[in-house]
């Protein structure tokens, strides 16, 4: 397997792989466990379900929000953003 | 002449037979999946297969047949990338929507199919029951292990824990010390006396099942090799972590699978991969009014067809058989799909290689099956609803609140399996702890169709530029 290197960002810190590589893979290769935080708990969540499933690994891509890492694959000079969206403040 | 044309939904192993006896029948097939490449879970390989890709999955030769001969077929048309989002009924069969391109990406193609046929090879997922700390960082589903080592070598963590039922924990613990991961032990929640009544009495009976001797063999062996501890009757009953996981907790279960007091005790671990079977992935099959079996499988005739005219189904949809029954019943549906000859010589072989296998499921979910005692591992605090973060003690008060095992208003009032993921990872388990399991229930014809988790009008997320940007279609 000779793929061709690459490097992407996460909030704006640089992750190094191999073209082919998951978003996702790449972060759990650099021992990166978790990335989005939750909306209802502020909790953090990585991969669960490693399969498009769950939904709990989603990032921002190039500024598109809401893409599985686990499914997306990375791309050269990609800008990934971690997401929390807290929920909003009810007020009666 | 016109061609029939024939569109399978999904290239794991049923997908990719049903496509070339499809084209061999003399269909035009078109061959959808939602990855960038054939193979399926079961066959989920690095983008570049390595010169040793054969030793990290079962049968590679024979998807490296299958794969060569869709992707060369003048018949056939693959499209990876290919994410069916919405199916709908017709007067004459079913319009299927489809985005193509990276996933979950604005702006990709639309794409429009009506076949004359559709053959259905969806698969199924992980289903992992909930335990105290099981939304902590390191914490996945034993896919989640098995798909990112090999697909991309990557291990899940360094010192692994991986527990659930079935025979499925083995491969993903093999993979994972193929990828450099300490795998610590392997929990199956069966105990040995389950374990004889699906597989046999035989301490070898487990690996008994026809076809499957060498593969689970392959593992159990390579399991001793790393001196795993491959141990029954025991389930992860808690993980405890700050911001990740960094120790769980095992304990000893009954024949119910309810933990048994006094027999915890606390393991280091940053990872631990958990799963409890399978649970198909049902959303088009729902959507085209297939019939539901009540244990949740899509029921077909010896010719793989559905109740819904012009669809067929095959593989982990129409029940957990392993990749062997998936193959066949592949053939069968797609031979049929096209309206291939009635007495294919080569069909009826396929037909009765799925018919020896049809037993597995049986044996798979009297050795493995989920067993009710396992509740008794939760908590108030533990969360079911990993979107929407409902723990099981407020899904229990929305049901005492609603004063109903109605699974739509439960699921409204708790908010439990309304998030992104729609409830594909709790669903069942919600309905099962309010009493509201469709699978329990006896259906009643002349009411209203029971809310099932299942039912997902649109099957992924779609950005609401691409609806927008969805064209008419032709009247």
């Amino acid at each position: 397997m000779t793929a061709r290197p690459l490097t992407i960002t996460l909030d704006g810190e640089p992750f190094a792989g191999a073209e082919g590589q998951t978003i996702a893979g790449m972060l759990l290769a650099a021992r990166r466990r978790s990335w989005r935080t939750t909306s209802a708990g502020a909790a953090p969540r990585g991969v669960f379900c490693g399969i498009g499933v769950c939904f709990d690994c989603l990032v921002t891509v190039n500024g598109a929000r809401d893409v599985r890492a686990c499914l997306r694959r990375a791309a050269d000079g990609d800008v990934v953003e971690t997401q929390h969206d807290p929920l909003p403040e009810v007020t009666s | 002449m016109t061609r029939r044309t024939v569109v399978v939904v999904g290239a794991g192993p049923a997908g990719l037979s049903a496509a070339r006896a499809a084209a061999r029948a003399g269909a035009e097939v078109t061959l959808l999946d939602a990855s960038d490449q054939v193979g399926g879970q079961f066959w989920r390989h690095a983008s570049r297969p390595a010169h040793d890709e054969h030793r990290y999955h079962h049968g590679w030769s024979t998807f490296t047949a299958l794969r060569d001969v869709v992707a060369s077929h003048p018949r056939v048309t693959l499209l990876t990338s290919a994410q069916v989002w919405a199916l709908e009924r017709l007067d004459d069969g079913v319009r299927l929507r489809v985005l193509v391109g990276p996933a979950d990406a604005s702006g990709r193609e639309h794409l429009t199919l009506t076949p004359d046929a559709l053959v259905l090879a969806t698969g199924a997922h992980d289903r992992t029951l909930p335990f105290p700390g099981w939304q902590l960082p390191g914490v996945t589903t034993a896919g989640a292990a098995q798909a990112l080592a090999k697909a991309e070598r990557v291990a899940v963590g360094d010192r692994v824990v991986v527990a659930g039922a079935g025979p499925f924990l083995l491969p993903v613990a093999t993979s994972l010390l193929r990828t450099g991961a300490r795998v610590l032990s392997v929990h199956e929640a069966a105990t040995p006396a389950s374990l004889a009544r699906g597989w046999g009495s035989r301490p070898a009976g487990l690996l008994g099942a026809a076809h499957k001797t060498g593969e689970l063999g392959g593992y159990v062996g390579t399991l001793a090799r790393h001196r795993v501890a491959y141990r029954l009757g025991e389930a992860v009953v808690a993980a405890r972590g700050d911001g990740r996981v960094e120790e769980v907790t095992v304990a000893r279960v009954d024949a119910r699978w309810a933990p048994v007091p006094g027999t915890e005790r606390t393991v280091a671990a940053d990872a631990v991969c958990v799963s409890h079977g399978f649970t198909p992935r049902l959303e088009l099959a729902v959507a085209a009014a297939c019939a539901i079996s009540p244990d949740r499988f899509v029921v077909v005739d010896d010719g793989q067809g559905t109740s819904a005219p012009g669809v067929w189904a095959a593989g982990e949809l129409t029940g957990i058989g392993g990749a062997e029954a998936a193959l066949a019943e592949g053939w069968v549906a797609g031979h049929h799909a096209a309206s291939g000859a009635v007495d294919d010589p080569a069909v009826a072989r396929a037909a009765r290689r799925r018919d020896r296998s049809a037993d597995f499921a049986r044996r798979l979910e009297a050795a493995h099956g989920i067993r009710g005692g396992w509740t008794a591992w939760l908590r108030d605090d533990t969360l079911v609803c990993r979107c929407e973060e409902v723990d099981a003690g407020t899904l229990r008060a929305a049901a005492c609140a609603t004063g109903s095992a109605d699974l739509r208003s439960v699921r409204l009032t708790s908010r439990a399996g309304l998030g992104p993921c729609q409830a594909r990872v709790c669903g069942r388990t919600v309905a099962e702890l309010v009493g509201a399991d469709a699978a329990s229930s006896p259906g009643d014809a002349t009411e209203a169709p029971p809310a099932v988790p299942d039912r997902r009008p649109l099957v992924v997320p779609v950005r609401l530029g691409d609806l927008a940007a969805l064209p008419d279609d032709p009247t």
